[in-house]
């Protein structure tokens, strides 16, 4: 990001790699990178949560890092790659840590699971064996009200597993800043979507 | 849903930039580095400044510099006093900008460290840790149960002294604001005899980490509007122990409610040579203990004198009713902390009661 002033009330042009896809858009320079997310760039999967940095919901990752997007602004992101809960399938198959919390019932009322996902994968892209005090420090940044937190657990400790094993390919997917420009996903639709047409 | 009012963004590459932007007007300009004091604040309307310089585009902010030296080339120390452990040799420079989780991965820190070390990794949680830095962390704004609210919540109290208001609701005779300093790193440096960097167009000063604070929880800070801290400076530690102990309700996300840093250097009898005790979030800047410190000097770190000084770390400490946990039992557990950590200085395995407090493994 080279020197920069953005006057007040001003829009300022972004260029953002978003789930290894660039993007652009034009957004207030007061926005967060959550508001840009949800409301410019109709990427509404990472949660409006308490605002303020205090449960976790709305967790992306900015250069592979756990970030929350509530407390990022979007003009510091210029340049950055960003990975939100929608990157997570590929090619329609769900990342196994998707699999994982919807066998375990890792996820209840849904609303904390896109930021604990995201934190999650970015525990596992960093080690394929985390143990489970390992899993509990990566998360203890996000809130649940529903499960108890441990069905989570288990689900991330499914999902390592999983991508150990190698059952799912896409465990192994990194959407790192230098893939900027590789192929995208072919296919964007769900078989199940798919079908139902 | 909670806007940030609007701003103008300002984004510099160096120090020497942001200094000379800054210098514009100091009065109206906040600098942000993390944002994760900062942009809470501006959510809530506390702090509303026209113009946001932003530091974390400086490279030169975000290195650590370990190994020794003695001092950055050409820039004397502007204080006279030579507040390091070991005749002001600099063992450990690190920049403000160095986020909490880069801190806590750095092996050396971790190993020469460790009051710093345990401090960092105990503030809030892993992801504020990726944005906030230590810089940050120090110039955390003082937090209290009537200023850290919505605009809506402060103005159906007719605001308070901090912002907008003329009272102090936490004691509402008090002549000074009463927020509570709520810095986990600033605690440990201090208690590690560090030093900080100030940065203006003006020109360089630094400041012991003791200096740098005021007990006023609006003043709490004596870096001046046009000044950027750029890098803490740590003195050689060689032959010291140190260690942080903090009191929070929850195992991540708190603030603390009473904390206690303390370094010592014994000699090879066990004497102690040396010590700083250091309370912190019982005040409106991190206590010295220099009581306590006296009990301790040239003696052994007996249960007795462990407990004698725990009873004037106590002393020292003055907490208020302004944040998690009743003011009476938080400002007991300083004396619990003190003896904590005394003893792991002494030598003691306190690792249990150190899972049992912190829940989070240190």
């Amino acid at each position: 990001m080279s020197e920069t002033t953005i006057e007040s009330g001003a829009k300022v042009r972004l260029a953002l790699t978003v789930n290894g896809e660039p993007a652009e858009v034009l957004v207030d320079a007061y926005k967060t990178l959550l508001e840009a997310l949800r409301e410019d760039l109709q990427l509404t999967g990472t949660k409006h949560g308490c605002e303020l940095g205090e449960c976790g919901a709305c967790a992306v990752l900015v250069d592979g890092e756990p970030v929350l997007s509530c407390l990022a602004l979007a003009v510091a992101c210029d340049g950055r790659d960003v990975q939100t809960v929608e990157g997570l399938q590929a090619n329609g198959a769900l990342h196994p840590l998707q699999d994982a919390f919807a066998d375990l019932g890792g996820s209840q009322c849904g609303y904390c699971t896109p930021g604990i996902l995201m934190t999650a994968k970015a525990l596992l892209d960093r080690t394929t064996e985390p143990t489970r005090d390992e899993i509990k420090d990566a998360l203890s940044g996000n809130l649940c009200r529903c499960t108890g937190y441990l069905q989570i657990v288990e689900a991330v400790e499914r999902a390592a597993e999983q991508v150990r094993s190698g059952a799912n390919g896409c465990g192994q997917v990194r959407a790192g800043a230098g893939e900027h420009g590789s192929p995208k996903p072919v296919d964007e639709d769900s078989p199940a979507k798919a079908g139902a047409q | 849903m909670m806007r940030l009012p609007p701003f103008r963004y300002r984004a510099p590459r160096t120090v020497g930039d942001a200094a000379l932007w800054l210098a514009e007007s100091p009065g109206d300009t906040m600098l942000v580095a993390g944002g994760t004091d900062l942009l809470p604040n501006m959510k809530r309307r506390q702090q509303t400044p026209r113009t946001l310089i932003a530091l974390r585009g400086i490279a030169e902010l975000c290195a650590i510099t370990t190994g020794g030296g003695v001092g950055a080339p050409g820039e004397p120390s502007a204080s006279g006093e030579s507040p390091s452990p070991r005749s002001g040799r600099v063992g450990i420079r690190i920049g403000a900008g160095v986020t909490l989780s880069a801190l806590v991965r750095n092996e050396e820190i971790r190993a020469t460290l460790p009051a710093l070390w345990q401090a960092a990794l105990q503030v809030a949680t892993p992801h504020l840790r990726n944005m906030g830095t230590l810089g940050g962390n120090l110039c955390l704004d003082t937090r209290c149960t009537y200023y850290d609210q919505s605009h809506e919540w402060r103005k159906a109290i007719d605001f308070c002294m901090k912002k907008d208001g003329r009272t102090c609701w936490v004691a509402t005779s008090s002549p000074r604001c009463l927020a509570v300093s709520s810095t986990d790193t600033a605690p440990a440096l201090q208690a590690l005899g560090a030093r900080v960097r100030l940065v203006s167009a003006a020109g360089v000063r630094e400041v012991s980490v003791a200096d740098l604070y005021e007990n006023d929880g609006m003043q709490y800070l004596t870096r001046r509007a046009d000044e950027i801290l750029t890098e803490v400076i740590v003195p050689d530690t060689s032959g010291w122990r140190s260690t942080y102990w903090k009191l929070r309700r929850r195992g991540s996300f708190d603030f603390p409610v009473a904390s206690v840093a303390a370094a010592a250097r014994l000699d090879g009898d066990g004497r102690v040579e040396a010590v700083r005790l250091v309370a912190g979030a019982v005040a409106s800047r991190p206590l010295s203990a220099p009581k306590a410190e006296a009990l301790l000097v040239g003696e052994r770190l007996t249960d007795e004198r462990i407990a004698a000084a725990a009873q004037a770390v106590y002393e020292v400490a003055k907490p208020m009713d302004n944040t998690d946990f009743e003011l009476v039992w938080r400002k007991k557990m300083v004396t619990a902390l003190a003896t904590y950590a005394l003893r792991e200085l002494r030598g003691d395995d306190t690792s249990a009661v150190r899972l049992r407090l912190a829940r989070q493994v240190l």
